[in-house]
């Protein structure tokens, strides 16, 4: 009893649900806190938590590219429109109608238990062998070969984003 | 189902990417500032994410498609959040106000 309380897969059962805690806690943080800052501190645990589930689908490349591009950039993007944008006479101004709240919750619900009955209730065919190991060096090279349209579709759509925010961003200084 | 193998189950991971959904729904009926709203599609997005990620992982012949496409949804997730952030500074200017409710010039 004491050898399986101590062993590895106890630690690893522990921390899988510890990423699952963090993931859900971050989440309810990031949509229910009323002070903005507090919910994009939410979503930043959210993302870690996120991060370690990636660890534990086999793939540790994608969880440091979630911390680096969603934890290390996004989060600190919408900081800054916050810093730049909030002002404070706006939180305190109206009540929010509880009506909205009920139907939010509604909605919510009803489309999460429809998706878990689905995922419960489907017989996934779970494949017997995989044609390579997901390593770092198959995702770049099914990345330089299989999906290199893509590849560089994507980056034109960063490139365009790019452009269009600096000039979305850029009309209408002379108002502030 | 064992506790310790709750990991290694595809089932789990998809009521991950499912409450992820649920809850980025739920913020972004409920929010009133765009700034909330887009936290909310983030979450969207990443619940999104988890599944291809563990779909790929489970049910998928190539295991690196489902990683690809989430590097692609984080790339444009990236590119959404630049683009949002610079509207949500453009409508700041104009209405010195970030909540949906004061962006009514078009209000029928």
């Amino acid at each position: 009893m004491i050898q399986t309380l101590l062993s590895a897969e106890t630690y690893a059962a522990a921390v899988f649900l510890l990423f699952i805690f963090a993931t859900l806690a971050g989440a309810a943080i990031a949509v229910s806190s009323k002070i903005l800052i507090r919910s994009v501190t939410g979503l930043a645990l959210c993302f870690l938590g996120v991060a370690g589930i990636y660890y534990f689908l086999n793939s540790p490349f994608l969880a440091l590219m979630q911390i680096l591009i969603y934890v290390g950039a996004i989060c600190v993007v919408i900081i800054f429109a916050i810093m730049l944008a909030e002002n404070d006479e706006n939180m305190h101004k109206k009540k929010q109608c509880i009506c909205s709240s009920i139907a939010a919750f509604a909605a919510s619900t009803a489309l999460t238990v429809g998706i878990v009955w689905l995922a419960m209730h489907n017989n996934w065919q779970r494949i017997s062998c995989q044609s390579n190991s997901g390593s770092v060096e198959q995702i770049g090279k099914s990345l330089l070969t299989t999906y290199s349209m893509s590849f560089e579709l994507i980056s034109v759509v960063l490139l365009v984003a790019i452009i269009g925010s600096l000039v979305l961003a850029r009309s209408g200084r002379d108002k502030l | 189902m064992n506790l310790l193998t709750l990991g290694n189950c595809l089932s789990t991971y998809l009521v991950i990417g499912a409450l992820l959904f649920g809850i980025g729904i739920y913020g972004l009926i409920q929010r009133s500032t765009f700034i909330g709203m887009l936290i909310s599609a983030e979450l969207i997005l990443s619940g999104a994410s988890v599944n291809f990620m563990a779909f790929s992982r489970f049910l998928a012949p190539d295991p690196t498609t489902g990683q690809i496409i989430t590097l692609f949804i984080m790339a444009i997730a990236a590119a959404e959040a630049a683009i949002v952030l610079s509207i949500i500074l453009a409508v700041y200017r104009n209405y010195r106000s970030i909540d949906t409710a004061d962006v009514k010039d078009m209000n029928g």
